[in-house]
């Protein structure tokens, strides 16, 4: 929370084109690339990447803050939304710092998904559709005012871009972008006495501020002017390739707490913003979650649908659940609330995406439907013997 | 400032004589406006303020005052609040061990088995002066934001005890003022773990005067509604019987607006 982000335009509402409202003081800011006062707290937010997880978070990502993910079970999705908040930041010329204990960060940095170029196709048919809607209802008069159904999370104005998971970055992107990479075996163990407080991440974290105070993201260096964001991805901390035994034993350990408190220290007084992902349904120590959740800023979970559960008809559209766990109050006593907290996550072809979670419709006849009810009333019906409920069940 | 807590709880800035300990806590919920409560509600006062900010910034603090109508850049520089900005210095003390009174005082950070004695010497001796200048009759007040962090960072529930006793002892007896407390509590309350935050919880509801418990609603996520708090008042004196209330709350921007359970504006 640097001083850039204080005097940052407070409440300029930038949807669409149809205002003429601007604030004079705009051209005195600084503008960094990729980022915008926040409509809400006029926090300097950027893109996570995925334009439906900035919508359920209150916009973006606030600089200075710490995202933590609580990974699926496989983490293969949680491992995308990693990837988008990468090529979200090559995408704007951020700086990224990539630490990994498991693949290769260079490999992850290659696998970043491609830009799509027609942007935000879901945007362009509803602006298409409206104007088709002039025609007034004559019976069903009192739905005219409602909103029109959506159920993709989305904001007016357009912010962050939207890639295609099904092919990869072209060279020449990759190439411009400044990278810095952190693979666990390849770095030289932690020498200092510190390591006894925070175990395996002391050199995780001496890379992070050094990198932070070269490049001058904290404002310190006053030889180098930069004046843009860095942006960190760690990826599966607290996992076993980390050196790390919460997944093992369930003893009381703090270095993964610690260094993630210490890491919102260093990104409170920098120009930075952390996605941390953490593979909480692996940790042994029951308390060691909440404390997580408590030390970083926003908190999302991830839950995907195992093979079993895809059967059941209620999820059949959705490849996991959304649980938005923790939304930050930075600067403001109030947080931006969301209308719904059922949100829902799909994997396309192409692109992930978040939404509002609905009970598809049921579309089977009125008979069968019938049916379903008689055996459903005779299963709570308590004279009724249980056999009997089962044959008629299975006769709907 | 929150006017209507204020009404709630019988206190006005203008009148601040009762040596309090007050705990402020939360269970699925947010109670950190309460912080900005009473920050502001001291400062309003008059009274010589020792914050101790574990889990945010100076600048979200100033911020957020700033919206409540106090400037903590200006108290800080008059003397009238001193801030400990613990969180930046933890930054410091891990990787550089760099000198300076705050990185003595955050020795809960390096030592094997952390201790908050420099926290409570920095305290008390931050206080005390105040006592000794003493040209207001207005008490000294301690805030911490929050104790529970220390619990993440391996201080054990009995030296974050000792901590808070000690201040109570100096503070509430010695010096006459008051100490705020917030304590976050992230488990569930049946988890009988000894160095959980519900553990510390239950030891301060022992200890405090004035306890003020933000739970979540029963009944799920409410857009209007954002969470309930509990009031419990210590009974004193001739009446020993303690007494409860509760109310729900919205926060807006600049204030909370609190009600009987089922009476939000929402609802009825």
């Amino acid at each position: 929370m640097a001083a850039p982000m204080e005097n940052a335009t407070k409440g300029t509402r930038l949807s669409g084109s149809s205002t003429s409202f601007q604030k004079k003081s705009r051209s005195k800011l600084i503008q960094i690339p990729g980022t915008k006062p926040s409509v809400h707290t006029g926090q300097l937010i950027v893109s996570s990447g995925v334009p439906s997880l900035d919508c359920a978070l209150g916009g973006g990502l606030a600089v200075g803050s710490l995202l933590l993910i609580e990974e699926d079970e496989f983490d293969s999705y949680s491992h995308a939304l990693l990837q988008y908040f990468l090529a979200e930041g090559v995408m704007s010329g951020h700086e990224l710092f990539v630490a990994s204990a498991q693949d290769h960060p260079d490999d992850i940095i290659k696998d970043l998904p491609s830009p799509l170029q027609d942007e935000d196709p879901d945007l362009k048919n509803a602006s298409s559709s409206s104007p088709g809607q002039q025609d007034a209802m004559k019976i069903a008069w009192r739905y005219q005012n409602l909103p029109k159904f959506q159920s993709v999370l989305s904001s007016s104005s357009r912010f962050g871009h939207y890639y295609d998971l099904s092919k990869h970055m072209e060279q020449d992107l990759l190439q411009h972008a400044k990278i810095h990479t952190f693979y666990l075996p390849e770095e030289q163990p932690a020498s200092t006495h510190l390591s006894g407080v925070l175990g395996p991440y002391s050199v995780l974290l001496h890379s992070i501020q050094s990198l932070i105070r070269q490049n001058g993201f904290d404002g310190s260096n006053s030889q180098v002017k930069t004046c843009n964001v860095l942006r960190l991805a760690l990826h599966s901390l607290g996992s076993g390739l980390w050196g790390d035994d919460v997944c093992v034993s369930p003893a009381h350990n703090h270095a993964l707490s610690t260094f993630l408190y210490v890491l919102r220290g260093l990104l409170r007084s920098s120009l930075s913003v952390a996605m941390v992902t953490v593979p909480t349904h692996l940790i042994r120590n029951k308390l060691l979650r909440g404390r997580l959740i408590r030390l970083s800023d926003t908190a999302i979970a991830l839950q995907s649908f195992s093979a079993a559960d895809r059967n059941n008809s209620l999820y059949k559209d959705y490849h996991g659940l959304l649980h938005v766990i923790q939304v930050p109050r930075l600067n403001c006593l109030g947080c931006e609330v969301p209308d719904t907290k059922d949100l829902a996550f799909r994997l396309k072809r192409k692109q992930f995406t978040i939404e509002r979670m609905y009970l598809p419709p049921d579309l089977s006849d009125s008979v069968s439907r019938g049916k379903q009810h008689l055996s459903h009333w005779s299963s709570f019906c308590l004279t009724a013997s249980s056999e009997w409920s089962r044959s008629s069940r299975a006769g709907s | 400032m929150f006017v209507e807590l204020n009404s709630i709880l019988n206190t006005s800035p203008d009148d601040v004589t009762q040596r309090e300990f007050i705990l402020l806590s939360d269970r699925k919920a947010d109670a950190s406006f309460l912080i900005h409560h009473y920050l502001s509600f001291y400062l309003k006062a008059g009274c010589k303020v020792c914050f101790v900010g574990l889990v945010q910034s100076l600048s979200h603090y100033s911020a957020v005052a700033q919206r409540l109508g106090v400037n903590l850049v200006q108290a800080r520089e008059k003397g009238q609040l001193v801030f400990v900005e613990a969180l930046k210095a933890s930054a410091a003390v891990m990787l550089d061990q760099t000198g300076g009174d705050v990185a003595q005082m955050s020795d809960y950070l390096r030592s094997p088995v952390p201790e908050l004695r420099a926290l409570f010497e920095f305290v008390r001796a931050s206080l005390s002066q105040a006592e000794a200048e003493a040209d207001s009759n207005s008490p000294p007040v301690l805030i911490v934001d929050d104790l529970s962090v220390l619990l993440s960072l391996g201080v054990s529930v009995r030296a974050v005890l000792d901590f808070t006793h000690y201040c109570q002892a100096t503070i509430c007896s010695q010096l006459q003022g008051s100490v705020v407390t917030l304590v976050r509590c992230d488990d569930d309350d049946d988890d009988d773990e000894d160095e959980s935050s519900s553990h510390l919880l239950r030891a301060l509801s022992h200890q405090c005067t004035l306890s003020l418990r933000v739970e979540g609603l029963r009944t799920g996520y409410c857009r209007d509604i954002h969470d309930q708090v509990e009031i419990w008042w210590r009974g004193t004196g001739e009446n020993v019987q303690s007494q409860r209330k509760i109310f729900q709350y919205k926060v807006y921007d600049k204030s909370v607006s609190f009600f009987a359970p089922g009476t939000s504006s929402a609802v009825l």
